[in-house]
């Protein structure tokens, strides 16, 4: 089943990018190819593989309970959070938080988890600003 | 004698300090990759490119790190199949067979360091095998033009898959996929934005170390979370190691061993399609049928641990072989090193060893230093190592994810990079769980672009006529191969694949 509702995205997928395709504006200047063929070449492949894919499909895999999959979702949300207050909160305050999270759903004690979000978050600071002076994102407070 | 004059100049650049400390540093976190179980060569040379880049290295030292990690990551990848009975990473997997039976023995010591020797073997065989075959590729790749390249991109894409694809759609879906992604920016000839939908991040295209990073390593990740795996492999195991040197007898019985599986793990290596795990499971399946009389194999014999420890290391050199001379990766690893190469503006193939041969031989001089490092550093040292493996993950993967946005971030400081890494993370694990692999997604990346443009110059060479793909003898040789790898899997991967993967699971998908 998975495999069928897999292949029918990836059909659908390759109708939307040969669609896409079909709008690229044609430069007067153009090769004989012009930027369209290639894109539509792949649109084709991309279709029959996933058709055959669709017909033809594999054992089920092995999909995670509903809380595992909500976990997931979790650290994605957090991943994206993350990624946004970087620049606002600065590297090393965003990323005790970030890895202390996943340390926490990964299975640690919350005193644990805090202490693994603190211990990379400043390990990193120290390796990679204080010492190879890679640029990381500044907070308010400069950090 | 070229090439050991050239080798000689090699030496002479690999051997300042910055170079030896970089080999160094390089073998050591290759080496504790390999070894935790979840981290690999392909996305631990993934974590690690941002480093590379940041630090402002040069080509040549960005390739001694990285080689370093990629070869030590196979050296690392036996110490917990010895000890705990789980591949630190995919092309170990075979030397669970015997390994584990020696440890449990009491023969932990011996085994780790007889794989420790047979490793060495087969990647220095291999290095040997590299200097000599990579000038004659060159040869034969001067003679492609653009239709040559298309037809050997295209080969390269149809083999990847490999004898032991599951299915071969799924990984023409994957190649596709990456292709498609290539496509996405500002098209290099005309210039007219494609598949851009407005968004000015977009124009430039999609940075393929963002893309790498993310299906790599963030996938791993969300793996891990995915079945709350925090714990240690190693929690609860007595890992005693013992004598940390084999008997001169063990070593006698084993040489021709070792040097039969070098020469085959080497052609796996170099052969589109095969890669490390291929080259240690043929290894194994060779020596077994060929000198296991008795029946020891799968029981501690100790040529069950040789085989295949030599058979991927020199798969793993011979992977580069394709990887340098032709610009044409065959396996995950290379595919993430062929990218650093495009990072640092160098185009790899016969050019190379004409326009860089500073690049090339600097680096062929870095990997025999290396592979002394990683014996002196695999056998004294190996406790060392093992206690690594007492690192839990729900520690370990924090550090990973935190590791890849830093790095990512610090390559291009823009957070809207740092959302498409969370897509691919994402995408990489659904692609995971569904069992596509997930190299083809990222040749296609770093490649489409190339192909391409040979495409469109070989036609438009030749007047718009599409013909001329399939003109040179040459050419249509490409073709053929490519499309006898395309459906001999079809035919005989599903026996290969049931005896190489009893466990095949989410791993399978970044196989190298």
């Amino acid at each position: 089943m998975s495999d069928r509702v897999f292949g029918i995205v990836g059909v659908l997928l390759a109708i939307g990018y040969a669609l896409a395709a079909l709008t690229i504006e044609e430069s007067f200047l153009s090769d004989a190819v012009g930027p369209k063929a290639f894109p539509l070449i792949i649109a084709a492949l991309l279709g029959i593989s996933s058709a055959v894919i669709a017909l033809r499909p594999d054992p089920e895999p092995h999909w995670p309970a509903l809380g595992r999959l909500a976990e997931i979702f979790g650290a994605v949300v957090v991943m994206i959070l993350y990624a946004e207050m970087l620049p606002i909160a600065g590297f090393v305050l965003a990323t005790v938080f970030a890895a202390a999270y996943l340390a926490w759903r990964l299975g640690s004690k919350p005193v644990e988890a805090l202490l693994t979000g603190i211990g990379t978050s400043v390990g990193i600071y120290s390796v990679f600003h204080l010492l190879l002076g890679l640029s990381l994102a500044r907070g308010p407070w400069g950090f | 004698m070229d090439i050991l004059a050239s080798l000689g100049d090699g030496f002479a650049i690999a051997l300042t300090w910055q170079n030896l400390g970089l080999a160094l540093l390089g073998c050591f976190l290759g080496t504790i990759m390999g070894a935790l179980p979840g981290l690999g060569p392909s996305n631990g040379v993934a974590i690690l490119i941002p480093l590379a880049f940041t630090l402002g290295l040069g080509a040549t030292p960005s390739l001694i790190l990285l080689t370093s990690v990629y070869y030590g990551a196979m050296y690392g990848g036996r110490i917990s199949s010895i000890l705990l009975n789980i591949p630190g990473d995919e092309p170990a997997m075979m030397t669970c067979l015997d390994g584990y039976p020696m440890a449990q023995k009491g023969l932990a010591g011996e085994a780790l360091s007889l794989s420790g020797v047979a490793s060495f073997v087969g990647a220095f065989l291999a290095t040997w095998g590299l200097i000599l075959l990579a000038p004659q590729l060159v040869k034969i790749a001067l003679l492609f033009g653009p239709a040559e390249y298309f037809a050997l991109f295209a080969l390269a894409f149809m083999t990847l898959g490999g004898v032991s694809s599951t299915n071969q759609a799924k990984s023409a879906f994957a190649a596709a996929l990456g292709l498609g992604l290539a496509t996405i920016g500002v098209d290099t000839q005309t210039g007219v934005p494609r598949f851009t939908f407005g968004e000015v991040h977009l124009y430039d295209g999609l940075d393929f170390l963002v893309a790498i990073v993310g299906l790599f390593a963030l996938s791993e990740v969300f793996i891990f979370l995915e079945n709350r795996h925090g714990g240690s492999d190693a929690a609860g195991h007595k890992m005693k190691i013992g004598r940390l040197y084999p008997p001169l007898s063990m070593l006698k019985t084993c040489t021709p061993t070792m040097l039969r599986t070098s020469f085959l793990g080497f052609i796996a290596g170099v052969l589109p399609g095969a890669g490390a795990s291929l080259g240690s499971f043929i290894s194994y399946s060779m020596e077994k049928r060929l000198v296991d009389k008795d029946g020891t194999f799968g029981t501690g014999d100790p040529r069950g641990v040789a085989a295949p420890e030599a058979g991927n290391n020199a798969a793993a050199g011979g992977a580069l072989v394709p990887m340098l001379a032709l610009g044409v990766p065959g396996s995950g690893t290379t595919a993430v090193l062929l990218a650093v190469l495009l990072s640092l503006n160098i185009t790899p193939g016969p050019l190379l060893f004409t326009n860089n041969p500073d690049v090339v031989w600097g680096l062929i001089a870095a990997l025999f230093i290396a592979n002394f490092m990683l014996l002196a550093m695999n056998i004294p040292m190996v406790g060392l190592f093992t206690r690594v493996l007492l690192i839990p993950s729900r520690i370990l993967m924090p550090i990973v994810a935190m590791v890849s946005f830093v790095g990512i971030y610090g390559i291009s400081g823009s957070s809207f990079d740092l959302l498409v890494m969370i897509g691919f993370g994402v995408m990489g694990w659904v692609l995971r769980k569904l069992d596509v692999p997930l190299v083809p997604v990222i040749l296609g990346t770093l490649l489409g672009n190339a192909m391409e443009n040979n495409l469109r110059r070989a036609v438009t060479i030749d007047n718009g006529n599409w013909g001329t793909l399939i003109d040179s003898p040459l050419s249509i040789g490409l073709w053929a191969v490519a499309l006898i790898g395309f459906v001999l899997p079809l035919i005989i991967g599903a026996r290969v694949r049931a005896k190489m993967h009893q466990r095949r699971d989410e791993d399978g998908a970044i196989s190298d």
